[in-house]
This record gives C-alpha cells, structure tokens and sequence, in this order.
C-alpha cells in the first residue's frame, strides 16, 4: 500500500461524506449527521497517512533530507494539502460550533478539488526539485500559505452564506454582488470540468492551466463557442440572481445564525491574516532574497499576494476600527478570497513572472 | 486671526493623514494600480506590452492606450513618482496614526487594575455567582491558589465583610498593533537604504576569468557606447581598479569618469572575483537540472581571500557584496580545455589538460589517444547515429581515436555523464572529467545594506502581529463576601479579544475553587 492507495481512499470519503451531509440537510437525523462526521475523520486520518507516506517516498527517492522533502512541491501536492487544511478547518468548526450545517458544503469543496486531480490525471508522480526550489523554506513558506489559504476559503464560504442569508431584495448591492460571485464561480467550475472531460490530457498541472484550462470554453478558438460561454455564464448568473431566495430558504434551515457565519468568518481571517503576513509574504520574501538577491521585485505573485494582504488588511480596518460589521465586510471576506484565487492560479495562468519555475533565469 | 485659519489648515491635514479612512483608500489605490503593474510586464520591450494591450483592447486602440499608459508611468510603475507618492503617503499615515493612537493605548496599559462594586462585577461580559460553605478568609486562600494556577498574579483588598481579588495580565499586548505597523515602517526604511546605499547588478564570467566590477545596467547599449564601457573596464582593470589611475589613463577627471561608470552601469566591487569551475549537476538518467554550481574565488588586493562554491539558494558574501548563482551559458567560439583522467589497469592515474586535435599516451602503453570531435550534449537518433541534441552541456561527450604502434585500434564517444563509456575493453578508464573554459556562471551581485534593517522589521512584525492576533488584555474580579457563613464568591473577567477561551480559564478556575474547597472539608 502506498500513498495513492490512501489519497483514492480519502477522495471516496469525502465524496461520500458529501452525500451524506446532504441527506443529513434534507433529514436532520443525528445519526446520519454522527455517520457523516465518523466518514469525514476517516478521510481526514487516511489522507493524513496519505500526505506523510508521500513525504517518507519524497524524502527516499530525492534524498535531501526530511525538510527538503515536504509534499508541497506543485499543483497537485499543494491541491492536496489545501484540501487537508479545509476539513482540518472544518472539523475544528463542526465540534467547536456543534454544527453539521456546513459540513454540505465544505465537502463538496473537497470531494471536488481531489476528483478534479483524478479526472484531469494530474502528473501524481513524484518530480525532483529544482534547484530554486531547494531551500529549507519551501516547507515553512508553502505550509503556512496553504494554512492561511485553507482559513480564506472557510471566511469565503461563511461570508457568502451570510450575504445570502442577509439580503432579500434583488435589487441589493450585496444582493447582486453575492448572485453574481456565486454564478462565476459555479460557471468556471464547470467550464473547467468540460475541460478534463475534451482534453482528457495526462500532463504537468502547470501545463494543464498554461494550454489547456478554459480551452474548451471561454478561450475556445472557435468565435461560437466563446460567445456560448460568455452567454452561458450570463445565463447562470441571471439564474442565481432570479432565483436566489430558494439558497436562502434552504439557509434558514440550517440550525445557525447569520452571526455565527459572522463570527467564524472573522476568526478565520485573523487567523489567516497574520499566517499570510509571516508564512506568504514575509517568508517568501526572505527565501527571495536568499535564492535570487531580491526580497521584492514586484513580480506578478508578489505583487498579487501584496493585493490579497491588503484587502485582508481592509477587511481588519474596517471591522476593528470603523466597527463595520455584516454585509459590508461580508463583501470583502468573499472578495479576498477571489484575490487568492488569482494569486494561485491566476497569476499562473494569465501571468508570467519568476514563480513560473523551469529554467534558471 | 491668520494664525487661527493656519492652525486649522494643519489640523485638517494631520486629521486626514490620521484616519483609517485614507489608509483604506492607499490600500484601494495600492492594489488597484498595482494589478495594471502585473497585466503589463515591467521594463519590457514596448512591442510586448503592445501585444498584451492589442488582446485587450483590440488593434487600433492598443498603440493609443499604450502611449497613455507609458507617459502615466506604467511601464515601470514601481519607481514612478506617483507610485513611490503613494508609498510615502502610506507611510506618513502609519506613522499619523500610531502617534495618534499609541498615547491613548499606553494609558490603558498603565493603567493599574483598581476593585470595583459589586454592580460593576455583574455588568462584564464574564461573570460567575456562586456560593461556596465557609468563611471568606479561608475561601481567600483557595481562591487566590486557583488564581495563580490559572496564571494570574494578583492584588487584593480588605473589604467590609469579606475580600475582593482583582487581576490583569497581558496589558502590553496591546501594543502588538503598534509593534506591527512600526514594523512596516522598518521595512520600508530598510527598503529605502537599499535604494540609496546599495546596488543591484549582474556579471557573466567565464571559467578562469576574473572580473572586479558588476553590471547594473539593463538597457543595451549601442555601438558606440559599448566601445567606450570596454574602454574604461579596459582602464580599471589595467590599473588594478584604481579608478583614479584609470581616469589618468583615459585622459579624464576621476569625477567625469565615476559619472560615465554610473552612466553605463558599471559598479566596482572593490576587489575581483574569479569564477575557477561552473558545473550543472542533472538528476540521473535525464536532463533535469539538479544543481547549478560555480566555484569561486575572490582576490582582494592581490591576495586569494576567500574560496567558496556557490549554488541557489546558498550565495557568497564578501565585504557586503553578495554574489549568487543566476544563470549560465556557453561561449560557442571559446577553446576549451579538455580535462581527461586516464587510470591504467594496475591504478595508478594522470590528468591532463589537453585541446581539441591533442594526443596523449595511455600510461604503460603504447596505446595513443587523440581527442578528435566534442559534442555539448550527445545523443542518437532512430538509426542509431549520433547528434547534439542542445546548445548547453547536458551531456557533454568527447570523440576519442586510439591508435596502437600507428595503427587505428578502435574510437568512440566518451559521456562525461556516463561511467560505463569510460572503460577501453583493456581495462584501461579515460574519464572525461570536464571541458573547462567554456561555460560561463551569470552571478546576480547586489550590495543592500538595509537587507539587516528589512530582517529587523521581518521578526519584529512577526512578533507583533502574534501580540495583536494571539494574545489578549485579560482583566479579572473575585470578590468574596460573608452570607449567612457561607461565602458568596463574585466573579467578574473581560478580555479584549478571544473571551471564549478566557471563559473557559475561568472555568476551571471554578473547578479548581470547587475542589479544593471539597477537599478541605
């Protein structure tokens, strides 16, 4: 048995979590809920296995000691730690907050990204390091980002369920800019699944975004299908917005408060926060100066994870000092988050720059 | 009258500059203009930008928007005034606030902890009744043995009919959120040290070349001015980077001669640096680069000082002027020397250092080797013949033709990569070592001596910020009085931030009182 066998474990019982957490919604038996949790653990101890039987082969096949060897080194393994941290997150919320509520919507989160690894046959197998790559730093700097990103995702998450629970009239700001968030969101995790199932492409994952992600739809080179996307994605938007009172319906349900999201979307980021100053940016910057002579050069992941910094940093402003509370900072949370997003793959994606690792200069 | 108007024109300005309202709009103008800093590529050719703008915004506007753009400072918007405006103003903000604000907080921190009544007890945001059997002077002692287990140290009060016990802890970590925006401030000074004080450059230099300057210049040059910068790194180096003696040499004043070198980018070190070997180590079995490597030497006035291999990740410093390993290349037209190892079959080995067209004599024989073809990075096609395959040494190979008493014996490739192609079938090993004097190492130079301010504030804001986010003013009552002989114990607490967990300390303080007062019974 190897690390595969438990990662393939952990993406089943996640998936499968998923599922029951949503029947747990529609029933609300204790049972099922106890069943849920009970299968997310398991998940969460196999990957746990998983991630460390990764590094123990890292570690053998590279020798170059236990620090150099963390699993953290591409898409794929940051994916993965991703996905640990957020049910690691969620499983502190669950028996923190005594709430299951969430638990349909974070799996999904999970059950998805790992499914996503799979579908697209993302390189799983275990590259070298490059010699910028290492440093006794790439531990420290992408663990702590990842932690901080995991923390971003859940304030992501509570702050757009509080704006769905909070707003009623379509015509609302924070109404339209929920809807809207939510369907760009939906429309790109499905322009991205009909791109695994058209290319269907054993590649690199820095490949994967570089020639083949939103090839089958919004950067198609046929007219047709890029205009059908953008009329799709308007579609989807128009959909949420028009119908956007059933999510709260459903919401409302759920045994938690609009405060509660409130609450755990501010401990998340001032969480988060100081994690992404000291792991993102002031790490990055030290490692930088070590392996290239420059702790900044403004490239483009610097200067984006700079942005993230300071709309996180606003979010903190306003709420502590301004006293800003509810919808307004709700806004920011889910925007911030956007930010990371593009930080991580964005930048990759439409950017170029020194983290564009591959050749020496 | 005048003075008044003056004052309130002031006032209104240290207002401004004091409020989270226009940090909040620094950081909007920060990240707003610093995503068109991302999208158009830095100090770029103008035709990249163009290119990228022509995919925005289509043919015919690009050309207009670009010129917008660059006389706005966009093609290099990091060093732009207005950028570096906003950066001040950033800062003058930071400093305006925390002058604001650190008065204020340092009252609270001074503050002592004073008793408070029993309406006041009952108004925190934690508070416990309960009553325990007893009288208040032994409950006293209980109570203050749960206290400092719960890491509290403690004052306490005589009061009518019982005790009041009143702590704090962790009163300065309200200075975190100052310690953290200081930190900025730190950083910033250090990055502005590094402007003024320090350099940033780059050399390229060949295997057993020395160089005593560094290049800080990125824009080419043309003709006529690349003939004058080797003119005057001619002089420097023929006056042993005396730039005085240099200028004499050139015909100038030392001042018109530092102006040019700063013109035309050149920085001298002060002392020279020799690159004696560069090496790519490749991960087994394919071209994956595994380690950049350049062994060094630097001289300072005439004297080897200093030797050191460099790679990524662990540069070299010497007199504050560090090198690291950035880049390499080859120099096609540059005559190699081949370094060959040739161990006979009883052990005994000879290197040689030999060119292209050399013959050696494999050690106890008479067998005759001629280095005859050389290729940087050898390989076979389909049919089995041999070609290069890259420009770089990925697998350098050597064509070596062996003659015995005249006569052709055998030939072949020889892998520098691969032992198994160093074995002759007598036994004899002739191992391809190197081809030296080829490869170049391109060392990344940069002097900053406000890198050590930057790490300052680094640990600082790290400090800082653990104060601000993970650490809490903790405030707490007990007051305990005579009922009925029993004792009514009174608990009230605040924290300025994370109350859940201080409620729970304060439950198993209770706990602890429990327990304890159970036990003595």
């Amino acid at each position: 048995m190897d690390s595969s066998f438990f990662f393939g474990l952990s993406t089943m019982a996640y998936i499968l979590a998923m599922m029951i957490y949503i029947t747990y919604l529609a029933f609300r038996k204790t049972q099922i809920g106890i069943t849920a949790t009970t299968i997310t653990i398991a998940g969460f101890v196999s990957q746990t296995l998983a991630l460390l039987m990764r590094w123990k082969e890292f570690n053998e096949i590279s020798g170059m000691g236990i620090l150099r060897s963390a699993p953290l080194t591409n898409l794929f393994e940051s994916l993965i730690f991703f996905v640990w941290c957020l049910i690691l997150g969620y499983l502190i919320i669950e028996f923190k907050y005594k709430t299951r509520s969430f638990g349909a919507f974070v799996t999904p989160i999970a059950g998805l990204a790992l499914a996503f690894i799979d579908l697209s046959g993302m390189s799983k197998e275990i590259h070298p390091l490059l010699p910028a790559l290492q440093s006794n730093w790439l531990l420290a700097h992408v663990m702590m980002s990842f932690i901080a990103y995991a923390t971003f995702a859940l304030s992501f998450s509570t702050g757009l369920m509080y704006l769905i629970m909070k707003t009623d009239k379509r015509n609302e700001t924070a109404y339209i800019f929920w809807s809207f968030t939510l369907g760009v969101f939906v429309t790109l995790m499905l322009a991205m699944g009909i791109d695994f199932l058209t290319f269907k492409v054993v590649v690199k994952p820095e490949e994967f975004i570089k020639s083949y992600m939103f090839r089958a739809s919004f950067l198609n080179p046929s007219h047709s299908i890029k205009i059908l996307s953008y009329v799709f994605i308007t579609v989807i938007i128009f959909i949420i917005w028009r119908y956007g009172s059933i999510l709260k319906k459903v919401l409302e349900k759920f045994a938690i408060t609009a405060d509660t999201l409130d609450e755990i979307a501010y401990k998340s980021i001032a969480i988060g926060f100081p994690i992404f100053t000291v792991g993102g940016l002031i790490f990055g910057a030290l490692w930088a100066d070590q392996a290239w002579g420059v702790y900044w050069s403004w490239d483009p992941k610097e200067t984006w994870s700079l942005i993230t910094w300071f709309i996180y940093a606003f979010y903190l402003h306003g709420r502590m000092i301004r006293g800003w509370r509810g919808k307004k900072v709700a806004i920011v949370a889910v925007t911030g988050f956007t930010a990371v997003i593009f930080t991580y793959l964005g930048v990759n994606l439409l950017l170029s720059g020194l983290h564009a690792y591959g050749e020496i200069e | 009258m005048e003075k008044e108007r003056d004052k309130t024109i002031i006032d209104k300005i240290w207002k401004l500059l004091a409020s989270v309202k226009l940090a909040i709009v620094i950081f909007a103008l920060i990240s707003l203009t610093s995503i068109v800093g991302t999208v158009l590529e830095q100090q770029a050719e103008p035709a990249k930008n163009i290119q990228v703008l022509t995919k925005i915004f289509g043919k015919s506007l690009a050309p207009t928007i670009y010129s917008i753009f660059e006389k706005l400072g966009f093609m290099d918007m990091y060093h732009s005034w207005w950028f570096i405006m906003l950066l001040i103003l950033f800062s003058l903000n930071i400093v305006i606030c925390s002058l604001e604000r650190l008065p204020r907080i340092w009252k609270i921190i001074r503050e002592p902890i004073r008793p408070v009544t029993e309406e006041q007890i009952k108004k925190f945001s934690i508070n416990r009744d309960i009553v325990l059997k007893g009288k208040p002077d032994k409950i006293k002692n209980v109570v203050t043995e749960a206290i400092k287990n719960i890491g509290f140290n403690h004052a306490e009060l005589k009061e009518d009919k019982g005790y009041q016990i009143y702590s704090q802890k962790g009163n300065y970590t309200r200075l975190g959120v100052f310690i953290t925006h200081v930190s900025i401030l730190i950083i910033l000074l250090g990055a502005v040290i590094g402007v003024f004080f320090g350099f940033k450059g780059f050399v390229n230099i060949p295997e057993g070349k020395s160089y005593s300057v560094a290049f800080s210049r990125t824009e080419p040059l043309n003709q006529a001015e690349e003939d004058e910068r080797d003119k005057i790194l001619h002089a420097i180096g023929a006056s042993s980077d005396n730039i005085l003696n240099a200028a004499m040499q050139l015909g100038m004043n030392e001042k018109s001669l530092r102006a040019k070198m700063r013109r035309y980018g050149i920085q001298p070190l002060g002392f020279s640096i020799r690159n004696d070997d560069f090496n790519v180590d490749f991960y087994s079995g394919s071209d994956m680069p595994k380690e950049y490597r350049s062994w060094l030497t630097i001289i300072d006035k005439g004297k080897e000082v200093m030797k050191k291999s460099i790679e990524v990740n662990a540069p070299l410093t010497y007199r504050g002027i560090t090198f690291y390993q950035a880049s390499y290349g080859m120099n096609p037209n540059a005559h190699g020397e081949f370094i060959i190892k040739v161990t006979s079959q009883s052990g005994a080995s000879e290197t040689k250092q030999m060119h292209l067209g050399d013959k050696f004599i494999i050690p106890g024989t008479n067998i005759e080797g001629t280095i005859k073809d050389f290729s940087p990075a050898l390989s076979r096609d389909q049919e089995g013949r041999f070609f290069t395959y890259a420009e770089m040494m990925n697998n350098p190979a050597v064509l070596i033709d062996f003659r015995e008493g005249g006569k052709d014996k055998y030939s072949g490739w020889i892998l520098k990569r691969y032992p198994a192609t160093w074995r002759l079938p007598e036994g004899y090993i002739v191992e391809f070592m190197d081809l030296w004097g080829v490869q170049y190492t391109g060392l990344q130079v940069r002097k900053d001596p406000g890198v050590w301010v930057v790490y300052l504030g680094c640990i600082t804001i790290a400090v800082g910020l653990y104060m601000a986010f993970f650490m809490s003013h903790r405030k707490l009552w007990v007051r305990m009085i005579e009922e009925k002989n029993n004792t009514r114990v009174l608990i009230g607490a605040t924290s300025n931030k994370n109350r859940a967990a201080f409620e729970r300390k304060i439950n198993k303080m209770i706990v602890l009182i429990s327990k304890r007062q159970e036990g003595e019974k």
